[in-house]
């Protein structure tokens, strides 16, 4: 690559960083309508709860996109063939699950987080405590998977895979997410994850229509043409390429991480923190089905992308580029731009490069939030937050010289709130340096396996408390954080045993070896496990049953929602 | 895209302020976090939830969501299953360049899209009316159960 391309990428790239920051700084300071006052928690957890369906379908979809799917999935494809349409249909059936089950009840009984769901029935303290952990992990894992992957693919689009653009990366990306979150909250992730959806989709559809284009709109054509150019004819189009020539485990693998994404989208934080962007019910429901069309046609998109990879670049060229595949898309891009040494092909190439980047940072940003949302609104406030609350008061008293607390419970619920919001700024301000700390040592390392651990956590902690919750009557307190540490530690540990961590050459300790379990993914064992933690922990307290009446009414009709 | 939403007219009542009870309610102690059954409005809840209404709505819901659901995710299951154990069956001829394995790929694109249409569908026509109305029913049975439990600490 030419220094004039790589220049002209850098400069799209701050495009799209000033852009993004312009969009945060409109979004904190701009305008307020009908929403929260400045600085409230309904403000910037929920981003004034006014967003339209239309607007939070385009934002869940940007939430739900990451590069690893526009990048991963196509790569796979190109590299796989078949087999990579599995995890397409994976991450798309996943959002029955989410509309049928969890949006609609979590808008009627949630404020901001998954926890308050599961507080308003059970008891609150460890319920918080459980969740938030919980959710903080799934987010720091998911975060991490996303930085790593970030950095090397900027590096590689960059031409620099040995070279600093790693580490600049990860640290810009990581400052930019912690700017959005700190000084816009959900509004201005929002407003982000909108426009990255927009430009993804918008790419991935041009290059589509390319792509078809070059071919006549003949798909037989496409298709026969991948194979061919593929190296493996007919059984590029069948599945068995990549796993095929392994062992039972590999394939029970597959099998795993299809659960773990289908189950998964509906625990993940930052998914389910979208459904408090919007006023009702109806409105949770209708965005869900806005981003099941665009998030379903951007999949589709995905797999012409990768057969064309295939097809146009072919797969040996493409591995050459980059293993796992994650140069397809672009390469695409650069061969019907016009090839080689044309100006055409390093525009196009150039503008892939920056929807890349705009899609990692929206995702980045709404990660973030939500882990500082999981921290502030759940782990600080069930861990002593009133004697501190108190503490501050006193201090405010001394300063001031007046007592605060006669101002009445209206100052007072405002300050809380606005504490809160100072917690959680200084959260996503923890969370990314953690992010960063451990995703600039991890370059080399494989860490791939953390975006399957993230949803098979999710799967395993957080769906059980959530539908148990909803559906079941005899559901207590102890079942919930049952199923929550029994769900989260059970996936940890046997991700721990498995070869992704010790006694396989790309593992991160290879040196060592305590493999028990043979799995990369944990869900297969870890989800059914959840589920069992949180049955059996039930079944010997006695229930509230008012409570849950109350849960049940409030998520089925929306009696009384926030 | 907001206009005919009946439910929107319902949010300029509340849900802005932080820490407030629901809008129809007297204002709760903001910051001082009440369990979710206040006085006297467990029995409230306890009524709506065992009239034929809610129950209507509650059956109308389950009976779509679980039987969908369940087929839904055995058929998906189903396919990754097919994928990587029969390979072989995966990859017989139906027409052209398709074979079974496209075939069935497709069909999970189109049963995602055709269950959140029909979904969709049921919600509006089967629920939302129902719903709508015992939310205001709820919210005043609840509202007269805390002026009562009030007036009678007084």
């Amino acid at each position: 690559m030419s220094g004039g391309d790589q220049s002209l990428i850098l400069v799209l790239f701050g495009a799209v960083g000033v852009a993004t920051l312009a969009i945060t700084r409109w979004a904190g300071g701009g305008r307020r309508v009908g929403g929260g006052r400045r600085g409230s928690s309904e403000e910037f957890f929920a981003g004034g709860r006014l967003f339209s369906p239309l607007e939070n379908g385009f934002a869940i979809a940007g939430d739900h996109m990451s590069a690893a799917s526009f990048l991963g999935v196509s790569g796979l494809v190109a590299l796989y063939g078949y087999d990579g349409m599995l995890y397409a249909v994976g991450f798309l059936a996943a959002w029955v699950v989410v509309l049928f089950f969890v949006a609609e009840p979590l808008r009627n009984c949630g404020r901001f987080t998954l926890a308050d769901v599961a507080a308003a029935r059970l008891r609150e303290r460890p319920v918080r405590i459980a969740l938030g952990t919980s959710s903080v992990t799934v987010s720091v894992l998911y975060l991490v998977a996303q930085l790593v992957g970030a950095g090397s693919v900027v590096a590689l689009l960059l031409g620099d895979p040995g070279g600093a653009a790693y580490t600049w990366t990860v640290l810009g990306v990581g400052a930019l997410m912690v700017c959005y979150v700190a000084c816009g909250g959900m509004r201005a992730t929002t407003w982000i994850q909108i426009v990255k959806a927009v430009l993804l989709v918008g790419g991935a559809l041009g290059l589509s229509v390319l792509v078809l284009l070059r071919f006549g709109g003949d798909l037989t054509d496409l298709l026969t043409s991948a194979a061919e150019h593929s190296g493996h004819g007919a059984h590029f189009l069948a599945p068995g390429l990549q796993y095929g020539h392994s062992g039972w485990a590999a394939r029970l693998d597959v099998v795993s991480l299809g659960l773990a994404l289908v189950l998964g989208t509906a625990g993940l934080p930052h998914i389910l923190a979208r459904f408090s962007t919007v006023p009702t019910a109806r409105a949770a429901r209708r965005s869900v089905v806005w981003s099941t069309v665009l998030i379903g046609g951007f999949y589709l998109m995905a797999l012409v992308l990768g057969t064309g990879a295939a097809a146009l670049v072919g797969t040996e060229a493409v591995r050459r580029s980059s293993p796992a595949g994650n140069t397809a898309v672009p390469l695409l891009s650069f061969e019907l731009g016009g090839g080689a040494g044309s100006t055409g092909g390093a525009v196009l190439f150039a503008l892939v490069a920056a929807v890349v980047f705009a899609t990692i940072l929206a995702v980045v940003a709404g990660v973030t939030l939500a882990a500082s949302a999981a921290v502030a609104h759940d782990l600080y406030e069930s861990s002593g937050r009133r004697r501190r609350q108190g503490k501050a008061a006193r201090r405010q008293t001394l300063q001031d010289g007046t007592d605060r607390r006669d101002c009445g419970q209206e100052a007072e619920g405002g300050q809380g709130s606005r504490s809160e919001v100072a917690v959680a700024r200084r959260a996503a301000l923890a969370v990314g340096a953690l992010a960063v700390g451990v995703s600039l040592p991890a370059r080399e390392l494989n860490v791939a396996f953390l975006v399957g651990l993230a949803f098979a956590v999710a799967a395993s902690a957080h769906l059980p408390v959530l539908l148990f919750t909803l559906f079941r009557r005899r559901f207590t307190t102890r079942g919930a954080v049952w199923a929550v540490y029994g769900g989260l530690l059970s996936s940890m540990a046997l991700v721990a045993l498995s070869p992704v961590v010790s006694g396989a050459p790309r593992a991160l300790f290879p040196g060592l070896d305590f493999v028990c379990f043979p799995l990369e993914n944990p869900g297969i064992v870890s989800i059914p496990f959840g589920f069992l933690c949180g049955w059996l922990g039930t079944s010997r307290e006695h229930p509230d049953e008012g409570r849950y009446a109350e849960t049940e009414v409030r998520s089925l009709t929306g009696a009384g929602a926030v | 895209m907001r206009i005919d939403d009946p439910w929107y007219d319902s949010l300029s009542m509340g849900g802005s302020r932080p820490g407030c009870a629901p809008p129809p309610g007297p204002v709760r102690p903001p910051g001082v976090r009440t369990g979710p059954v206040r006085t006297g409005t467990r029995e409230a809840y306890l009524t709506v939830q065992s009239s034929a209404a809610f129950r209507e709505v509650r059956g109308r819901y389950r009976s779509f969501v679980w039987p969908a659901g369940a087929a839904f995710l055995l058929w998906y299951l189903a396919y990754v299953a097919l994928a990587v154990s029969a390979p072989g069956l995966m990859a017989g001829e139906v027409a052209g360049v398709l074979n079974v394995a496209m075939v069935a790929g497709l069909a999970q694109f189109a049963a995602t899209f055709l269950l959140t249409w029909w979904y969709a569908r049921h919600a509006r026509l089967r629920r939302d009316r129902l719903a709508f109305e015992l939310r205001w029913r709820t919210q005043d049975a609840v509202r007269s159960a805390r002026t009562a439990a009030r007036e009678g600490a007084r």
